[in-house]
């Protein structure tokens, strides 16, 4: 509990009685019936507010500006208690209970009324009491309303992350405005240094760029381009005092971001020391090169170049290796964007093994396929390219939402970074330029309900687990984020199951000229959203307002990827065996140079010569008279392993 | 010492045994001549003086084939103490009258200077015919002309390349990737050692940080994962180059299982378990006796898992794994005692070339697995298929080489380091009781083992040059290489013409780029020289060339919705 409460942002502006998401008053103890949805949800509305503005700072919310406003999430009509009317929908009744309607209010109370709340673990019938951004009440009722479900968080989003000169169509204020309008009200942007660039000082330039433009509430994930010794202050620095817990290192892109396997065993060793969660680009970089050399040497040059270039075998080997890595160090994985189905059932067995791994598909690889890489269209073909690329296999999406629905995959971002057509074209006679990147941060919520739900994979529940709660687990967010609870953060949507709409690039929010899911119907949206307890979309409008989006800093050892971590590192502490000193004979081996075999004479390589890993036996640490597990026993002087000196024997009857 | 069926033995006729190939059992005499079997049949007409052996029903086998070696190696100085004498007399004892053994160059030493010197110390010694591997312990282009040479000229078609050993015999990805690609053009056999180095030297460091120094921490820092990671990667690697693999030496079930998943997708990938991993586990890599525990230790180690070998047996009765070899190479405990206070110096290796046949008999024969055909397969004839040595070797025939084992299935022996013939002072089968063993074994026309007496010559081995391409392996790979060729095609459109945004190449533009330490280049292609063409594609017949009213209209500069083209 005290870890839950470390993590908040602004502690000074939590109510004071707040110890976790529900628990109130005296009466937590007290046992409802199997009925009763919400421990504490009956006190909790005796609550008096005015108690815990004690000791709260209240510049952000002078009370004399603050309204109440009933959004009421019943079946019926929409109505407005200022006069204001919708007849059209129904659904969500908004109603201020002041009367008075706030343009731009930096605070609302907000009720809403006669929604279903489903957070990953039980749906019940609720209302919710907002204040301050906070949600000050869950209280049950009988109303048969609509879902009112935690906010979305897309764990990975590139809204900055610039490609030879040129930054992506949707920045921070498109792309939150695009992530806003499907529902998602927290994005995790990643922070990506060109290689040798400080770590730090690109932190500093992608929060003072959302800071400024963001809508919604943002934190970060910083990848690692290269792997020394500054690179490790630098980490350690963002995560003891800037708040991030989680980075990205690359296994592609050889020569610029792509890190060893000694290198990445030593990211990981790293990183699990300071507690945070890796996240790796699984793609075998190596090999990509070769493919790609092989690929425009056969005179493929298009957008289809990309794909057979990046064969999914080469993304599942990567992840086996990711993930055979996290193991040896007992650290925790997460691996981006997972694209084809064999990465996804390598991940699946690896968590049936046992191994602390999480997978994170991506909109476009559960809703779209690459088989439009062939398209004839060629800005439409490189509207795809991303990496891993989409998998030509058109039965990958359906698997994918298969896995996700059944827990092998955990999380959903969207991988949003949208670049031009003029931008994509960079690389319009060589596909391995073509910067890489797709859309999807608006759409994900909805193709997921639509892709999984509504196929009846999934149920409610998971739906939220999969969008927002366990991204909020995993990045030590919860229950702030991704759960409706009191003192949770007021990121609510309210979720029409039945709204159908038809994507396409003319209503889309984000700047780019391509929506890869184009001309396909989408069930399932959000009707009204609710960011840091303000209305900002409703009914197709919004409202979002620019600069409000704050940064959310996350503690290291988030316990969702860490509580097994730890007890693992206790079993499995390994034990040498204590033994009798060998004392037979020893064939002499010539110190140095230490091959002198028959022909080292046509040696070409001055660096190949270099000796095996020999060790320096007189630093090897082997020694009777250090602190022993048996030094409570006795030492046997009788025993010797008996071989007369150079002679060959049978010792076989000492086993 | 020679008996009397020895001198005549040039001439010999088999009677009344049961044949048994890989296919089909059948009972017919043999008559052998001038070390070839001369005629199969009931009732056979055979010249006078000749030598009869009565089976009296009992199998006649084509005599093993022993595909993975290591006679006389060369450790820092020293050598092991089997040499090829010593080896292939084991290796006969055992029903084995074949052996290949691998070629080690040094890294930067001539693959073909090795070779020769092989050849060199097997001639001399060998008491059977043999071929041999060669390692490729580094790469470049002269390595890449000698290894033409060695297929071309000298009869090697199988190369191993080491995914562990990091800093010396360890390959990157690129270099296996090249190496692959190379060999799957001249049709050989890519070979690997396969474990991750990079990995193991990680780990290797952190066990003697915690002060662990004995042999377990051989098993310790080389946990299996490391061996089942690196048969994926090899795996992935072959199959983007369409070549095929043979992963020497699997120890453990994760690692068996890879090759199993990947035969099942349509690899063309053999996987060769070892006497010591079908018939051992490592657990005593914890025995309190040094000399014991070292004696096991061998790369990838033993599985901790005792349920290893049953399921090493079991796939490899199905069919999953394809040969079986002994990875024979033998230090004696001095020489172990080498890594005494640090098992990362433990020479590697552990015996099995005299075990090798009998053991499989026994844990997956009689235990039900596996049928005496199966049996053949695995101990000689699939080997000879890969070595493309087939029907010459691992098949009873007419015209093949006269190398073949009368098997007694009932007789039972306990396996002690007494009584093998190894030189070394330690067997890790040590106590073991096994049913099935050679009763008679015939090796180039000759009866060198018969009533528990083996007369073996020193020399008298020949080298079996190995052909490229072999049918078992390639003819898949042809197939493949017609298919991928018609995946790999380019989309034939029209030229983009829309706006292009500026950029830099040189990613000088960025915010801040210029702390660059790396010299190295951006993976930056020269789009002059870029390929693309309409008039270049494969097979552009089909096709019309550039459909006149095909453009793509962007108005220049401006922003546009170009999604209603598609």
């Amino acid at each position: 509990m005290s870890d839950c409460r470390r993590q908040w942002n602004r502690e000074d502006e939590l109510p004071v009685y707040l110890a976790g998401p529900i628990n109130t008053g005296p009466n937590q103890k007290k046992t409802y019936g199997m009925f009763s949805s919400v421990e504490g949800a009956f006190e909790s509305k005796t609550i008096d507010f005015d108690n815990y503005a004690v000791g709260r700072k209240g510049s952000r919310t002078p009370r004399s500006g603050s309204r109440e406003r009933v959004l009421d999430a019943r079946e019926g009509s929409l109505t407005n208690s200022t006069g204001e009317t919708d007849d059209a929908h129904p659904g969500v009744e908004v109603r201020y209970s002041s009367g008075k309607e706030i343009p731009n209010g930096e605070s609302e109370r907000l009720l809403i009324k006669g929604g279903r709340v489903v957070n990953d673990d039980q749906s019940l019938y609720a209302d919710v009491y907002i204040e301050d951004g906070l949600i000050k009440q869950v209280g049950e009722n009988l109303a048969n309303g609509r879902m009112v479900i935690p906010g979305g968080i897309d764990v990975n989003t590139c809204l900055m992350k610039h490609y030879l000169g040129t930054q992506p169509a949707d920045d921070f204020l498109q792309g939150t405005k695009a992530a806003l309008a499907g529902g998602t009200t927290m994005i995790i942007d990643h922070v990506t240094p060109a290689p040798g660039e400080s770590l730090l000082e690109a932190f500093e330039c992608w929060q003072e760029a959302a800071d400024k433009k963001a809508c919604c509430d943002y934190s970060l994930h910083v990848d690692i381009p290269q792997w020394n010794e500054i690179v490790k202050d630098e980490l350690e620095l963002l995560v003891q005092e800037k708040g991030i817990n989680s980075f990205q290192v690359y296994m592609a892109y050889k020569d610029t971001y792509q890190m060893s396997d000694s290198q990445l065993y030593e990211a990981f060793s790293f990183l699990k020391q300071l507690g945070a969660v890796v996240l790796v680009h699984a793609e075998n970089g190596d090999l990509i090169a070769q493919e790609q050399r092989k690929i425009l040497g056969m005179g493929i040059t298009g957008p289809e170049g990309h794909p057979l270039s990046r064969p999914e075998e080469l993304e599942a080997e990567a992840v086996f290796r990711a993930i055979t890595l996290g193991n040896r160090v007992n650290c925790p994985v997460y691996i981006t964007k997972v694209m084809s189905k064999s990465a996804a059932d390598t991940i699946a067995q690896a968590r049936r093994k046992g191994s602390v791994v999480f997978g994170e598909p991506i909109t476009a690889s559960l809703v779209t396929d690459g088989s439009h890489y062939w398209s004839r269209n060629w800005a439409k073909a490189a509207a795809y390219v991303t990496s891993p690329p989409l998998s030509p296999d058109p039965t990958t999406p359906d698997h994918l939402n298969t896995l996700l629905a059944c827990g092998d995959l955990q999380v959903v971002g969207s991988a949003h970074c949208a670049y031009s057509t003029s931008q994509k074209a960079i690389g319009k006679d060589d596909f391995t330029l073509i910067p890489e990147g797709t859309n999807g941060v608006e759409e994900r919520m909805g193709f997921v309900w639509d892709k999984a739900v509504a196929m009846g994979k999934m149920d409610e529940n998971q739906f939220v687990a999969v969008t927002s709660t366990n991204a909020a687990k995993i990045f030590n967010l919860y229950p702030r984020k991704g759960r409706i609870a009191v003192g949770s953060d007021a990121d609510i949507v309210i979720w029409d199951p039945y709204s159908v709409k038809t994507i396409t690039a003319k209503l889309q929010q984000s700047a780019s000229e391509y929506n890869i899911f184009e001309g396909l119907e989408c069930r399932g949206g959000p009707v009204l959203v609710l960011s840091q307890g303000r209305v900002v979309y409703e009914e197709g409008k919004l409202q979002a307002q620019q600069g409000t989006g704050r940064f959310i800093p996350r503690k290291h050892f988030p316990d969702y990827a860490y509580q097994r971590v730890k007890f693992r590192n206790q079993v499995k502490k390994q034990q040498g065996v204590t033994r009798g000193l060998y004392d037979g004979p020893v064939y002499d081996v010539v110190p140095t140079p230490k091959y002198i075999t028959p022909a080292p004479s046509a040696k070409t390589s001055p660096i190949s010569h270099q000796p095996p890993p020999i060790r320096n036996l007189h630093q090897s640490n082997f020694s009777l008279s250090g602190a022993q597990l048996d030094d409570n026993i006795p030492r046997r002087s009788g025993h010797r392993i008996v071989a007369p000196p150079g002679g060959r024997s049978n010792i076989t009857s000492l086993g | 010492m020679p008996g009397p069926g020895y001198l005549n033995s040039d001439r010999l006729l088999i009677k009344g045994g049961r044949i048994v190939n890989d296919d089909q059992s059948f009972h017919a005499d043999i008559y052998m001549e001038d070390g070839l079997i001369k005629q199969i049949g009931d009732n056979l007409i055979v010249p006078g003086g000749v030598k009869t052996i009565e089976a009296n029903g009992k199998m006649v086998i084509p005599g093993g084939i022993d595909i993975h070696t290591h006679f006389q190696m060369p450790y820092r100085g020293t050598t092991t103490v089997d040499d090829f004498a010593q080896g292939s007399k084991a290796a006969l004892a055992g029903g084995t009258t074949m052996i290949v053994d691998h070629v080690i160059p040094d890294p930067g030493c001539s693959l073909m200077a090795a070779y020769d010197q092989w050849r060199q110390w097997a001639d001399e010694k060998s008491c059977c015919d043999y071929s041999l591997h060669v390692d490729i312990t580094h790469w470049n282009d002269s390595v890449k002309q000698e290894v033409e040479n060695l297929i071309k000229e000298k009869g090697v078609n199988s190369f191993q390349v080491y995914m562990a050993y990091k800093d010396y015999y360890q390959m990157s990805n690129s270099e296996l990737y090249d190496i692959f690609t190379f060999l799957a053009e001249r049709g050989g056999i890519a070979e690997v050692h396969a474990e991750n180095g990079e990995i193991i030297a990680e780990e290797q460091t952190r066990m003697l940080q915690m002060g662990i120094t004995g042999p377990e921490g051989h098993v310790l820092s080389r946990p299996e994962e490391l061996e089942a990671e690196a048969v994926f990667r090899a795996i992935t690697i072959a199959s983007q180059t369409n070549c095929p693999l043979y992963v020497t030496r699997v120890m453990s079930k994760s690692a068996a299982d890879i090759i199993s998943q990947a035969r099942k997708k349509g690899h063309v990938v053999f996987g060769e378990p070892i006497t010591a991993s079908l018939g051992t586990d490592g657990t005593h890599y914890w025995s309190k006796n040094w000399a014991k525990a070292a004696s096991f230790v061998t790369s990838p180690p033993l599985s901790p898992d005792p349920t290893t070998p049953d399921y090493l047996n079991t796939l490899l009765s199905s069919g999953d794994l394809s040969v079986t070899g002994s990875a024979h190479c033998t230090f004696s405990v001095a020489q172990k005692a080498i890594g005494k206070d640090d098992f990362t110096q433990i020479p590697e290796g552990v015996n099995g070339v005299e075990e090798r046949m009998t053991l499989i008999w026994d844990k997956a024969v009689t235990t039900g697995k596996m049928d005496e055909n199966m049996f053949v397969a695995v101990t000689s004839t699939n080997a000879a298929k890969i070595l493309n040595l087939y029907p010459r070797k691992g098949r009873i025939a007419v015209g093949s080489d006269a190398d073949l084992v009368i098997w007694d299935t009932d007789s039972i022996r306990t396996i002690t380091a007494k009584t093998h013939n190894s030189a070394t002072e330690y067997n890790v089968f040590e106590g073991m009781e096994l049913r099935g063993a050679p009763q008679v074994v015939i090796c180039q026309g000759k009866i060198v083992l018969e009533d528990g007496n083996l007369h073996v010559t020193s020399g008298v081995g020949r080298f079996i040059p190995c052909s490229p391409f072999p049918d078992f392996a390639y003819k898949r790979i042809k197939r493949n290489n017609i298919v991928n060729l018609a995946v790999l095609r380019a989309v034939p459109r029209g030229m983009y013409d829309g706006p292009v945004s500026e950029f830099s190449m040189s990613r000088g533009g960025t915010p801040s780029a210029s702390a660059r330490n790396s010299p190295t280049k951006q993976p930056v292609r020269n789009l002059h020289q870029s390929a693309f063409s309409l008039a270049g594609p494969p097979t552009p017949d089909d096709i019309p060339i550039r459909p006149a009213g095909r453009r793509i209209v962007v108005p220049p500069g401006g922003r546009s919705n170009i999604t209603t083209l598609s």
